[in-house]
């Protein structure tokens, strides 16, 4: 069993944290409470560290670039969200983040959600040397996209031939769904067997 | 004034935030290494705003001795504790906030996470009952990725050809089926997106400015 304090100090949050699988107890209300404060300290210290020291302290006060202080402003101004009666001045502040934002998203969604999954999808199903299996994936795949956008396209009713390929979009979809699912409960097994490897063989020294 | 000059100043920005795209040359190039900075320091200050706020409402909580208003004290504590060292000191190595976060922050963040494996279980076993087709592709493609993904799932199939074992199925699921579908809803949804973003440049959907 290890001395270091530090080790002992995770073990504790851990086992209280797992004792919610038992009921809601004081020892897990006390670690979510902790762990809520230590990672708003947490990204308070990150943000000032990595944003507001870089970008605006040093342009602002080391290099005296004067445009600096619009940011600084705006940053007031989201600040004084937390005065009912000046409150609406932090809408200033999220105007520029919402239309710098959607300014971006229109240009990077466009380009990789959008035509970079075309791209993908419009390759050749049988290029040269390909063997029968890359064939017949390449099919799926094209097939799949195609009748998964049909699914959801809904100006027309999923009638008729529509609703005969939108059925088979579905399955693409079904299938699709389950594999996340499956891949989501395996990432937390895996944390979950990092934390139990943690408390058998760096804390227990057992294993 | 409240409402107009929020609208202006999405607009402008919404607006020079593309035209840079097209016109990667000055002044727009310098436009959008400078409109980038100002984003992350607003998002910072609305970090702060956060922060704040949940540090008010707690303070709250334990002036009027509300129910569990000895948790809130937990919370200011790990705060402070956390906030006070990390501003003054650094977050470089050797320092508290880096002891904290290696000995607190981590092991917490991870466990929280991994007890969803638990939940996730039971959901999974709701979700994945064979009723419909549907919900029997679900199944198949949920197991197969899980058996995939262990080394049991080789194991029970190791009479199997090389090739052809659980994980190279899991492998194909994850490749072919599963992406043309990833394909498909992102595409929607990226479609979407853009969609959202023109009607917010436009001032045609204004419910970010809240009431009033």
């Amino acid at each position: 069993m290890t001395a270091d304090i530090g080790t002992w100090l995770a073990a504790f949050l851990t086992l209280c944290i797992f004792s919610f699988l038992y009921k809601d107890n004081p020892f897990y209300k006390f670690a979510e409470h902790l762990f809520v404060g230590i990672s708003a300290g947490y990204w308070l210290c990150y943000h000032f560290w990595n944003t507001v020291k870089p970008n605006l302290y040093d342009n602002l006060v080391e290099k005296g670039e004067w445009q600096y202080l619009l940011p600084l402003f705006l940053g007031i101004c989201m600040l004084l969200r937390l005065f009912s009666k000046i409150g609406w001045f932090s809408r200033w502040a999220i105007a520029f983040m919402i239309g710098s934002g959607a300014g971006i998203m229109i240009i990077t969604y466009l380009q990789s959600n959008f035509l970079e999954q075309i791209k993908s999808t419009l390759v050749s199903l049988d290029p040269a040397g390909s063997s029968w299996t890359q064939v017949a994936n390449n099919s799926l795949l094209f097939i799949g996209v195609v009748t998964g956008l049909v699914y959801f396209f809904f100006s027309k009713a999923h009638t008729g031939i529509t609703g005969g390929v939108a059925r088979v979009g579905v399955v693409f979809l079904m299938i699709c769904f389950g594999a996340s699912f499956g891949y989501t409960v395996m990432a937390r097994i895996s944390l979950l067997i990092g934390r139990m490897y943690f408390l058998l063989h760096n804390w227990l020294g057992v294993v | 004034m409240r409402r107009e000059i929020p609208l202006i100043i999405t607009f402008v920005c919404g607006i020079t935030m593309i035209i840079q795209f097209f016109i990667p040359h000055w002044p727009f190039s310098d436009v959008k290494s400078y409109f980038q900075h100002t984003y992350m320091i607003i998002a910072a200050f609305a970090m702060i705003l956060g922060i704040c706020n949940l540090t008010r409402l707690h303070i709250f909580k334990i002036r009027d001795r509300r129910e569990n208003w000895g948790y809130s004290i937990v919370l200011l504590v790990g705060l402070a504790i956390m906030a006070i060292p990390g501003l003054f000191q650094g977050i470089h190595e050797g320092t508290m906030f880096e002891f904290l976060f290696k000995n607190a922050h981590v092991p917490m963040n991870s466990t929280m996470f991994s007890l969803l494996a638990f939940f996730v279980a039971s959901a999974s076993y709701r979700a994945f009952r064979a009723r419909t087709f549907d919900a029997a592709l679900l199944l198949i493609a949920g197991f197969a990725v899980m058996l995939g993904r262990a080394p049991i799932g080789d194991t029970l199939t190791s009479f199997m050809p090389e090739g052809w074992q659980m994980s190279d199925l899991a492998n194909w699921i994850m490749a072919f089926p599963n992406t043309a579908g990833q394909r498909a809803i992102m595409m929607g949804s990226g479609l979407g997106i853009v969609a959202t973003s023109l009607r917010v440049i436009l001032g045609i959907e204004r419910s970010y400015l809240g009431g009033e």
